[in-house]
């Protein structure tokens, strides 16, 4: 769940105010090069592969990501962006509105992709964009790489590539950049 | 010929009723006074502690002016033709809880009052109403503009006011025709001012809310040549002519000049149009779609000082019902008109800043004069005079509610408004027919 | 139109109102938002349309051009006028927006004086209609009947000669787009959607134009000089509070304009005495092949469609590459996709 759209979940306003670091930007950088070398693991064909950035809290992940696979692997990889506003299960009943461009790479039949975010939590956000790939045709395959994990899965959706098993609660809130992973709370003003 | 016999008084209600502990208001000015009525007529006004019958129904009107009933030169009664909208009953009876003893129904029914069956059906429907009722008679015959109704014939029952309102007579030769015509029978041609070719297929006012909202307009001109033409038609005839619902400030200035010429015209404005502007079209709710429509806030402006110093002779309602589903249309489908008997005196006290004599000098004997029913109606209040009376709170501040009405129409465009003036009880013929500010019948 | 820029970070809902409790919840419990018009538009309303306009341009580019955003809800066309164009630019983005639409088809004609439109109103709610797209040929229709719904949101797809909002919308999408001044200002995918300088002229029946009304609006919110042209007769006869300059000389202003906006001219005009004739017009205002030479280098030529070629604008020029009028239509669905999702789907009346 991209933290741009849970920003947006009621009660709608407050502040994030950090509590605990629980990762910092050595960590990130140093979970970003493992996932990658994950990546190149399991996927050998790395110029058959597409790492998709979900809107807006993937792009940075994906961005790295193709960097460090690039590098090791020697074949520049291709990355596109995805807006899932408009495969969302809940339209409607809080505010989405789609401010970051989907630009993906044409046709993604034959393609494995690599879905991208940064916190996983209850999974809907990823169900949207599985539906949402498919409109761009049949991939062969599509895993998911996400920088935390932090349960409370409502869907049965499981990450390929983990940045850091986050045990949090429901309330709290994670967020990732490449300064850290930080837990925190939202404060009403 | 008698002016006030033909309509009304035939029946009386018999029994006393006394107004107590008001202050009598009548063109010869204010005092403190009780009103005794018996049989129809007032039998005595000042001390009447002694000539109370015990039977007697005692109305209280302390603190309230007693005034003689109100008289409406425009309401449209609908009836026949239109009894969804409105039926001569339910018409009167919204008239009697605006303080009126006596109303002048407009012609344009379904058939049209352009005959003596017409008018005599309309004054036998008046006379088991709650307020007395003169039918106006058409100028041409069908309201068509083409040629003139018998006017003679309904001059003999009584009829005193001719228009063919709802549009102007459009042809100037025919107009100097039926000028010419009344002159000879004593009456009075009624004009509703519009051109019909500069005002069709407009809506509302032409100007700055007419343009932004996309509505065709009827420029004020419309209206002005007609008000042009007519005053020269009266000025070569030499018949009476009165104008309907002026709503412009050239019209006014018109009239004013014409009088000052000597010339035997009345005017008429309504109170829409001193209350209302074409800004309130903004909502494009049809319940402020009313011919002549409401103008801009220099117009209204126009028309409060024309009333003020003496221009305008009347203030007349232009009670125009219509039913729930014809309001109901897009603007420029839905018929025009609005709601005024109960709201007329309600808007002349609170927003014209006139003293309370003025406004039912405009409101009573003036329009009374004017209606040719000065005998019968308008005062003054003394012994011997047909009890016509109403009784008004000028203090009583209310809150308009469409929905609060005797009328069987809703397109009432004041809803909400807080006005301050009220009447309390109205006596038709000697009959209370509202007490409380409730219809007895 | 607060939602563009939510709070920085926020709690996750509670499992009562979780959105993944899925269902209803308190959505029918919301007051419908309408959309009737554009007069009154602050710039940044009409920007947030215009970028959602682009999300739903991106969707149209897509081999499957088609979303579930609006799944479920049921968008009701009522076209009281006839319009093919506008229904099927309405009726495409519903059906992109993978909503179910139902036409209801009236003539002005036979809601005659015994049927009131409230009722007709009513019963379309009635159906479930969460949307219903209204098109009248009385001017401030769409206003009445947002007074009478309860949870249906109106939106207005023109009505008399008073709004047109989504062709506004899509008229200035397209000068976005399309014109060669703002990409050289601004790059060509900007979504700065700044006219501030820009010199438009709308040439025509102004008078009986909701296409000109909602222009001027939306044209002058995002920065626009606008310039209304025409005869007197078929100019209003009064432009208080109008933000626009106004001539009736096309010839002394062509070569100044950056968008040269044609209305269309009904034939009727000549037999309501305000045109002698369709060829002087053509003479005075139409947009002739000669005339056009006279316009700038990165002037676009607009209009509503449909043209009556030979009158207003020659067909030549329509075909010319500073005409961009197939792009109007083109961009039309974006745009509409855009405000169905914007007030029926979006969820973006629930910030504050």
């Amino acid at each position: 769940m991209a933290e741009r759209e849970r920003s947006l979940a009621p009660p709608y306003g407050g502040v994030f105010v950090a509590r605990t670091t629980v990762m910092d930007a050595e960590d990130v950088r140093r979970a970003i090069w493992r996932m990658a070398h994950e990546i190149i693991e399991r996927n050998r064909e790395v110029s058959g592969l597409v790492l998709v950035a979900l809107q807006t809290g993937g792009v940075w992940i994906a961005e790295a990501l193709g960097r460090v696979i690039g590098e090791v692997s020697g074949h520049d990889v291709t990355i596109g962006t995805l807006d899932v506003a408009f495969y969302r299960d809940d339209i409607g009943l809080r505010p989405v509105l789609a401010e970051a461009a989907t630009d993906m790479p044409g046709e993604l039949t034959g393609s494995t992709v690599v879905l991208v975010d940064d916190v996983l939590f209850t999974g809907r956000t990823i169900r949207a964009a599985l539906n949402a790939l498919g409109d761009y045709g049949r991939a062969k395959a599509v895993q998911l790489a996400v920088m935390v994990d932090r349960g409370h899965r409502e869907l049965p959706i499981r990450p390929d590539y983990v940045g850091k098993n986050l045990p949090t609660r429901r309330d709290e809130m994670v967020d990732a950049s490449p300064d850290g992973v930080v837990i925190g709370d939202v404060v009403k003003p | 010929m008698s002016t006030s016999a033909a309509f009304g008084g035939e029946t009386h209600w018999l029994g006393d009723v006394a107004l107590r502990g008001g202050t009598v208001l009548d063109a010869g000015g204010s005092r403190k006074a009780d009103v005794l009525v018996s049989d129809g007529s007032i039998v005595a006004v000042g001390d009447i502690t002694d000539l109370m019958s015990r039977s007697a129904v005692v109305l209280d009107a302390s603190g309230c002016v007693v005034a003689p009933g109100l008289v409406d030169l425009h309401t449209h009664m609908r009836e026949p033709g239109y009894e969804d909208a409105e039926t001569v009953q339910s018409a009167a009876r919204a008239a009697a809880l605006g303080g009126y003893s006596a109303v002048v129904a407009m012609p344009n029914t379904e058939p049209p009052a352009d005959n003596a069956s017409i008018v005599s059906h309309v004054r036998a429907l008046g006379e088991r109403s709650c307020v007395d009722v003169y039918p106006a008679g058409t100028i041409t015959l069908g309201r068509a503009g083409r040629a003139l109704a018998p006017m003679a014939e309904m001059a003999a029952l009584g009829v005193r006011i001719f228009t063919d309102d709802g549009s102007g007579v459009q042809d100037a030769r025919l107009m100097r025709r039926a000028m010419e015509y009344a002159r000879a029978l004593g009456v009075t041609v009624a004009e509703h001012c519009e051109d019909a070719a500069m005002s069709a297929g407009g809506h509302m006012h032409e100007g700055e809310w007419s343009s932004r909202l996309g509505i065709a307009g009827q420029p004020a001109e419309a209206e002005e040549l007609m008000v042009m033409r007519d005053l020269a038609l009266a000025r070569m005839t030499g018949a009476r002519l009165h104008l309907l619902h002026l709503s412009t400030a050239g019209s006014l200035a018109m009239v004013s000049a014409a009088r000052r010429g000597g010339l035997d015209v009345t005017a008429e404005v309504a109170p829409h149009h001193f209350t209302l502007t074409d800004a309130d079209v903004a909502s494009y709710d049809p319940v402020f779609k009313v011919h002549p429509p409401l103008r801009s806030a220099t117009d209204v402006a126009a028309v409060k000082s024309a009333v003020a110093d003496g221009t305008v002779d009347a203030i007349a309602t232009d009670h125009a019902p219509h039913a729930r589903h014809a309001k109901e249309a897009p603007f420029d489908v839905a018929p025009p008109g609005m709601l005024g008997l109960e709201t007329a005196l309600g808007l002349a006290l609170s927003e014209l800043g006139l003293p309370v004599g003025a406004v039912l000098a405009l409101m009573s004997w003036q329009p009374a004069a004017i209606a040719g029913i000065g005998a019968t109606h308008g005062g003054p209040l003394k012994a011997g005079r047909p009890a016509n009376l109403c009784v008004i709170d000028t203090e009583e501040t209310w809150v308009v509610e469409p929905d609060r009405t005797a009328s069987l129409s809703r397109n009432n465009p004041y809803k909400g408004r807080r006005l301050t003036g009220r009447v309390r009880h109205t006596v038709t013929r000697g009959e209370p027919v509202v007490v409380g500010g409730e219809a007895q019948r | 139109m607060t939602g563009a820029t939510p709070a920085q970070l926020e709690p996750t809902p509670s499992p009562s109102s979780a959105p993944s409790s899925s269902g209803g919840s308190n959505e029918t419990d919301r007051a419908p938002r309408h959309f009737l018009g554009v007069t009154g538009s602050q710039g940044g309303e009409l920007r947030d349309l215009l970028r959602l306009s682009d999300r739903f341009g991106e969707v149209n580019r897509r081999p499957i051009p088609k979303v579930p955003a609006l799944r479920g809800k049921t968008v009701v066309n009522m076209f009281f006028e006839d319009s093919t164009r506008t229904r099927l630019s309405f009726d495409t983005a519903a059906r992109r927006l993978s909503a179910d639409v139902v036409t209801f088809s009236a003539a002005t004609s036979s809601l005659n004086k015994g049927e009131s439109l409230r009722d007709t109103v009513e019963t379309v709610e009635s159906l479930g209609a969460d949307a219903v797209v209204v098109r009248h040929s009385s001017s401030g229709v769409p206003w009445q009947i947002a007074s009478w719904v309860k949870r249906t949101s109106v939106i207005n797809a023109g009505d008399g000669w008073h709004e047109h909002p989504t062709q506004a919308l899509l008229d200035c999408y397209t000068i976005a787009r399309s014109s060669p001044v703002l990409a050289e200002r601004f790059g060509p995918d900007s979504d700065a959607f700044d006219f501030e300088g820009l010199k438009v002229g709308i040439v025509g029946d102004i008078s009986h134009s909701r296409v000109a009304r909602s222009n001027v609006a939306a044209m002058t919110a995002l920065g626009a000089s606008v310039t209304l042209v025409g005869p007197p007769t078929l100019l209003p006869s009064c432009l208080d509070g109008w933000p626009v300059e106004v001539s009736n000389d096309l010839d002394g202003l062509i070569g100044d304009l950056d968008v040269c906006y044609l209305l269309r001219l009904q034939r009727e005009r000549t037999t309501e005495a305000l045109l002698p004739t369709l060829r002087e017009y053509r003479a005075l205002y139409g947009l002739s092949a000669k005339r056009a030479d006279r316009l700038k280098d990165g002037a676009i030529v607009m209009h509503p469609g449909p043209a009556n070629l030979g009158v207003e604008i020659d067909a030549d020029v329509t075909r010319r590459p500073c005409s961009v009028i197939s792009a109007q239509v083109t961009n039309g669905v974006s745009v509409r996709m855009a405000v169905l999702y914007y007030f029926l789907g979006s969820g973006v009346d629930l910030v504050n």
